[in-house]
């Protein structure tokens, strides 16, 4: 076969006149996914279906010489009964009922060779529409390794259309499907259409398998034993505990020194541009708002790419449906089910990756109601915060119980960060019951495979590619914006002289420029919001700073109050006092300031970059404004909360 | 349920067991019985127990070439043979 499939064009939206669209159709689970990759190449677009939480792929395939076909990759669907809101997306684009989307030319049903009995309900749906159809068979190796057989032939026959086999983990295990593709119009199609109705429908899938000489798959006696292992009440719990351990790890450990790398890197330009071009204006606006926005983007590629890395591993292997069943029961009581597991985790490291480690999740309303509160969770830009800020209220000597008090308040608020998640989940996710039926709960186990490094190299870059190009435009925005705010008037030399500060003490320079910046503006014109939990207005610069990044406190922190040591900012902010209001001359950083500063970084949502995926992800700005606006109104009421105890306490 | 026919709900079958399925209660939902049947639970099919998650819930059951966890919630629903 000289046709084959090679990364075509951009793919644009509307497919130009002429392109045939082709779907492909099946359950969670079958391979449809791997069949889509092997088709379209590294170029696929992904994205939301209009309006909703429910992920889009497509992309092009060249079929044979110049001719191309639009690929889409429909959610993962039992029936065309839909009783999720991805099925009825399904059903809707098979339809063309969808606005904005095209009509499917031709329909692809994927179904997996060693459960094939299941996928012939749906296949007989599908026939109904009246599409020319093709079933592709995905597993057909793994149905003859475990003693099952099929005969591909008759079965084309028996069911009056084309029947493939198709690999998409192998780089020409799509070629035969590749080769139909071309001619949707030439495809065979059933002189009488199946029954759909439950019985006489079971009764055709029978007698079909029958006609095909169907012998289904023995149970894999490897996957059995090592299920023994992996899902037994205590060595299967205990290495679950171990490989999210290690999960973790490598999120937060190993991605840290490729963090620490990009940041070298990036400031290492920074110091060539203002070599080269000076001091001046523009100079500082390139090396530190520019290219820190794209440090700020590029620092979370790590993450994600590892992420990723780690969830194909697991996902292939087939660990990731054990894991989930291990852990569905804990996450029910979130109203959630087992497969949230891994994006709560991931969310200790960074939102970011766990808000994109949701797309796992088949369910579009547990999945929205996950990646709206993953943001509770306390993530590692919370840390250097919470580091100050408990150092500061807690004396290093101070035990509690024989332990610690400085451990045992850090302790408390990761705690505080993971219940209010699960309790806010509840809560999501009892909202959204009206809006879709809540759905049974199923989870297939599949058998251990060994991974392909074909399939893993898709599922890592497609994210990857996404979060840069969606995301990543927002975030440099907002990091440039935020950088004009603190940054912005500049002075110079003679003003700054003016004003006694000496132009030559880049300190000075900077601690003054942020006291007269707009964010400055900003920070007193805000105060009155601020005053009851006791901030100032250089603490309101620090936290409108921290949008750009939550560890962005400590440094802001540090500057504006032109701390002689800024890797200790500290010690110098102990004794900072009210320059104005009612409180002139009494110190900020009282227990009750600091209790309240701590509870408002748990609660709000003080992350520009998480706005942005939850834009990206969600497919729309209405879910990241909404829970923007509703953690804040959370935060300052539960500091209010605080300072209002801490301060009758102390 | 446990009558002399053997017939019961297939949540009330131990780790191990094995039975047929009857059908669908009447009281499941119209859309978890749907699914339930989608998913290959249609009568005559022979369902194993598996295994039950730590917690006891969910269950893991095998029916059809397909290995599949449902929760309690939904697996009482489904009525069988046993023997």
């Amino acid at each position: 076969m000289s046709s084959h499939c090679a990364p075509g064009g951009a793919g644009a939206s509307p497919a130009p006149d002429g392109t045939a669209v082709v779907a492909l159709v099946g359950a969670p689970n079958a391979g449809k996914t791997t069949i889509f990759n092997a088709l379209t190449g590294l170029r696929a677009k992904t994205g939301n279906y209009p309006g909703v939480t429910v992920g889009r792929a497509r992309g092009r395939c060249q079929v044979a010489g110049d001719t191309a076909v639009e690929v889409e990759d429909l959610p993962g669907t039992y029936s065309l009964e839909p009783i999720s809101l991805d099925e009825q997306i399904t059903v809707d684009l098979l339809h063309g009922r969808l606005e904005g989307v095209d009509t499917p030319d031709a329909v692809v049903v994927v179904a997996d060779a060693t459960t094939l009995g299941t996928s012939l309900r749906l296949l007989a749906r599908v026939l109904e529409l009246g599409a020319p159809t093709t079933l592709a068979l995905t597993m057909y190796d793994e149905l003859v390794a475990r003693g099952g057989s099929l005969d591909t032939a008759r079965l084309g026959r028996a069911l009056g259309i084309p029947v493939v086999v198709a690999d998409g983990r192998r780089r020409s295990g799509t070629a035969d499907l590749v080769g139909l593709l071309g001619a949707p119009q030439d495809w065979p199609t059933p002189v009488v259409a199946p029954p759909t109705g439950p019985e006489e429908s079971t009764a055709w899938a029978r007698s079909v398998l029958l006609t095909a000489s169907y012998r289904p798959a023995t149970e894999s006696a490897l996957t059995a034993r090592i299920d023994r292992v992996l899902l037994h009440p205590v060595a299967g719990v205990l290495v679950f505990l171990g490989v999210m351990l290690a999960f973790f790890e490598t999120i937060f450990v190993l991605a840290a020194p490729l963090q620490d790398a990009i940041a070298r890197g990036i400031s290492a330009l920074s110091g060539l541009v203002t070599s080269v071009a000076g001091d001046s204006a523009l100079a500082r606006l390139v090396s530190e708002a520019i290219l820190g926005g794209v440090g700020s983007v590029l620092v979370f590629v790590p993450q994600i790419a590892l992420l990723f890395v780690l969830i194909a591993v697991l996902e292939q292997v087939g660990y990731l449906s054990r894991a989930a069943f291990l852990m569905d029961r804990v996450m029910a009581m979130a109203g959630l089910e087992g497969r949230a597991f891994v994006a709560l985790l991931s969310s200790f490291a960074c939102a970011i990756p766990g808000i994109m480690a949701t797309r796992t999740m088949p369910s579009a309303r547990e999945r929205l109601a996950t990646m709206l509160t993953l943001p509770l969770v306390t993530c590692s830009a919370r840390l250097p915060v919470y580091l100050l800020l408990v150092s500061m209220l807690v004396p290093a000597d101070a035990r509690w119980w024989g332990i610690g008090a400085r451990g045992v308040v850090m302790f408390a608020l990761y705690l505080l960060g993971a219940i209010s998640m699960m309790v806010a989940a509840r809560v999501a996710t009892w909202l959204g019951r009206s809006r879709h039926a809540v759905l049974p709960f199923t989870l297939e186990m599949p058998p251990y495979r060994l991974p392909s490094l074909r399939t893993m190299a898709f599922s890592v870059w497609l994210p990857v590619k996404g979060f840069l190009r969606k995301a990543g435009t927002i975030i440099l925005v907002a990091t440039v914006l935020m950088w004009a705010l603190l940054n912005l008037p500049t002075h110079s030399a003679a003003e700054l002289r003016a004003a006694g500060v000496d132009p030559q003490d880049s300190t000075a320079v900077t601690s003054y420029t942020m006291q007269n910046s707009l964010a400055a503006d900003v920070g007193r014109a805000v105060g009155p919001v601020f005053e009851p939990l006791g901030f100032d207005w250089k603490t309101n610069v620090a936290v409108i700073s921290s949008l750009a990044a939550r560890e962005t406190f400590v440094a802001t922190l540090g500057q504006i109050s032109a701390a002689e040591d800024p890797t200790d900012p500290s010690a110098a902010l102990q004794d900072s006092t009210y320059d104005s209001g009612p409180h002139e001359g009494e110190l900020v950083y009282t227990p009750a300031t600091l209790a309240a500063l701590l509870v408002f970084f748990v609660f709000a949502l003080q992350c520009l970059s998480t706005i942005a995926v939850l834009r990206r992800e969600t497919g729309r700005w209405r879910w990241p404004l909404t829970v923007f606006g509703f953690y804040f109104a959370l935060a300052w009421t539960m500091a209010l909360a605080a300072h209002t105890v801490v301060g009758a306490v102390a | 349920m446990t009558d002399g026919t053997g017939v019961r709900s297939l949540v009330e079958l131990p780790a191990g067991g094995v039975a047929t399925v009857v059908g669908i209660a009447e009281a499941a939902e119209p859309h978890v019985a749907r699914r339930l049947v989608d998913l290959g639970l249609t009568p005559g099919t022979a369902v194993t127990v598996v295994r039950r998650a730590p917690l006891r819930d969910p269950t893991l059951y095998r029916f059809g070439g397909t290995s599949l966890c449902l929760r309690s919630a939904q697996a009482r629903h489904v009525t069988v043979q046993v023997g």
